[in-house]
């Protein structure tokens, strides 16, 4: 393992220490999704994968 | 207007304001930062700095989100950090921007990658302006999408996978689209006025949308 990767690693980590509180907080703090909060929400990700499928696709031709 | 500064008309307006002033701030110093960081983006390719650089400045971004930027985020100072912060990211940018500019075409892929990057975040946030929707249900979601990520990445560095990469980039761009429309959304609803803070979420979104996207363009290309 080279001293880039210990290091990336090491960031890595600290990523990890700085997330977990937050995510423990909206864990219990997120309010809960109201009938078609999901689909409200998919909707827009699934046009976000097709744009970025669609980018690679134009990259590869 | 109504007369009684407490009535329930002068109450809303008030919300209403203050939600447009925290918006419009976000967006004024998200443009700012954003020039900012490219401005730093390009000094650190003509100074071709290495990977340990970027490392080290990765660090010192992440020192300030954690410790400077929540005793400084209802100040002034908040903006400088903000600078700061935007500032360190773009500069780490370099060995990233070199690798794909060593390539033939790759101007044109990081003009993709920026371009396809835009169109991403101002689709969505339009998308979230207009339903106007509250999207901080995702907030459970989005923060442990991130810390499943981190986790696979560290698998990643032990593993050396190419797949279990492009896997990664593809979920960044995933919860980090959810962030934006997240972000945006607790603006509207008032769950977010502070603008320093604000900003630098959005930022965070667009910063990791853009790499993940110029990866995954630059594999295709491969």
């Amino acid at each position: 393992m080279s001293g880039l990767e210990i290091g990336y690693l090491v960031l890595a980590v600290a990523i990890l220490i700085f997330l977990i509180p937050r995510a423990k907080h909206w864990l219990s703090n997120s309010p809960k999704a109201e009938q078609g909060d999901w689909q409200a929400f998919l909707f827009p990700i699934a046009l976000v994968v097709l744009f970025v499928a669609g980018l690679m696709w134009l990259v590869s031709r | 207007m109504s007369d009684n500064p407490f009535s329930t008309r002068n109450i809303t307006q008030e919300s209403a304001l203050s939600t447009n002033k925290v918006l419009r701030n976000t967006y004024a110093l998200l443009s700012v930062t954003l020039i900012f960081s490219a401005v730093m983006a390009m000094v650190s390719t003509m100074a071709n700095i290495g990977y340990g650089a970027s490392l080290a400045c990765s660090f010192g971004a992440l020192a300030l989100i954690w410790f400077v930027l929540p005793r400084t985020a209802n100040s002034g100072a908040g903006i400088a950090v903000v600078f700061a912060f935007t500032g360190l990211l773009g500069f780490g940018l370099g060995p990233i921007l070199n690798h794909y500019l060593s390539m033939a075409n790759g101007g044109e892929l990081i003009a993709t990658a920026m371009g396809g990057t835009a169109i991403i975040f101002l689709a969505l946030s339009g998308y979230a302006l207009t339903t106007q929707r509250d999207f901080s249900f995702l907030g459970g979601f989005l923060f442990a999408g991130v810390i499943v990520v981190v986790l696979a990445s560290i698998a990643g560095i032990f593993l050396q996978m190419p797949g279990l990469w492009l896997a990664i980039n593809a979920a960044v761009i995933l919860v980090f689209s959810g962030f934006i429309l997240f972000d945006t959304s607790r603006i509207i609803n008032g769950g977010e006025t502070n603008y320093i803070l604000a900003t630098t979420g959005i930022f965070l979104s667009i910063y990791n949308i853009f790499t993940s996207l110029l990866h995954l363009i630059g594999f295709a290309n491969d």
